[in-house]
């Protein structure tokens, strides 16, 4: 459908091809353990992690030189947005929530270099991440709390009657969480790596046309660029809310 | 036919994408009118004035997905 009306001689680029997931070597099916151009990205973010966190800070100065040094911001940042989110005692759970801070903001810079493949940009990867979230919180809150952690979904500030309604409301926007977690996350990388490629495919349009589509394509990097930032920060700090609404369940 | 269908629901999908702008602008703008009354305590709120514009923008987001799909995934 979208071929036909675009080989009538308009503009022919396929701005959503970036995110096709393809095989690495060789050829057939793609099955749960090949070598995909997604595992591949993967596993670069894994090292670049290992590199800016375990190789910047090998050196243990206490003066910090530069990796160190960002490596030690990260740190410093999500322990703060912990510490005052979730409060003191949710420290433990740190080290999960700074891996999918770090793992995200990785991924989503990773993705900012031409020619690569953004991971986060599929609803795949962002599902499994926020639903990693949602059982890890769902249980936590039932093994902390008991029976008790059902008191989220009971608006106890409600009048009696309307208490069944908002329950079942309550209860569908939690199971809704996980839902919205993932998308926005995937959703805004992807909506912002087909505006790239959308804004690229205009240079082909005219030799006039073609430094305004450039300038374009700089602004919507910047924007990008900031959206990485914004959308693992924002992952991260709705998961210590939701963390902090199974520690301490009340409405 | 189907082809041309996809395309207006695609372009009346970006209006969602523009209501979700008013959204947006609304919490920032509710934001920077109390932060200027109280300085001292805008500080603190960066956190939530920024989960806010995520949640505004979320469904704005959204609203663009459905429209980049309708127009290059074919529905």
């Amino acid at each position: 459908m979208a071929d036909e009306a675009h080989s009538e001689g308009g503009l022919s680029f396929h701005p959503l091809d970036q995110f096709e997931v393809t095989r690495l070597f060789g050829e057939g099916p793609i099955a749960w353990y090949t070598l995909t151009n997604v595992t591949a990205w993967m596993a670069l973010a894994v090292i670049c992690i290992v590199l800016l966190l375990v190789v910047g800070t090998s050196k243990r100065a206490v003066v910090p030189g530069r990796t160190q040094s960002v490596a030690e911001m990260a740190y410093g940042f999500v322990y703060t947005m912990v510490e005052d989110v979730t409060g003191k005692d949710a420290v433990k759970y740190f080290p999960y929530i700074f891996t999918l801070f770090i793992f995200i903001l990785i991924s989503n810079f990773l993705g900012l270099l031409p020619m690569s493949f953004t991971t986060t940009s599929h609803v795949a990867v962002t599902a499994v991440l926020a639903l990693g979230v949602f059982v890890f919180v769902t249980v936590l809150g039932f093994v902390k709390n008991g029976p008790a952690f059902l008191k989220l979904f009971w608006v106890s500030s409600a009048p009696l009657p309307l208490r069944p309604v908002l329950a079942i409301i309550e209860v569908v926007s939690y199971f809704v969480r996980p839902v919205s977690h993932s998308i926005r996350l995937a959703g805004n990388v992807m909506a912002g790596h087909a505006v790239l490629k959308v804004f690229a495919g205009f240079a082909q349009v005219g030799f006039l046309i073609a430094p305004f589509a450039i300038l374009g394509v700089v602004a919507i990097y910047g924007l990008e660029v900031l959206v990485a930032f914004i959308q693992a920060y924002v992952f991260t700090i709705l998961t210590c809310v939701y963390l902090k609404d199974a520690l301490h369940p009340s409405h | 036919m189907e082809g041309e269908l996809a395309h207006i629901g695609a372009g009346i999908a970006g209006l969602g994408t523009g209501i979700a702008a008013l959204g947006v602008g609304n919490v920032a703008g509710n934001f920077l009118a109390g932060a200027l009354r109280n300085p001292s305590a805008a500080a603190g709120q960066t956190a939530t004035l920024f989960i806010g514009i995520a949640f505004a923008e979320a469904l704005g987001i959204f609203s663009f997905l459905v429209a980049l799909l309708l127009m290059f995934a074919t529905g």
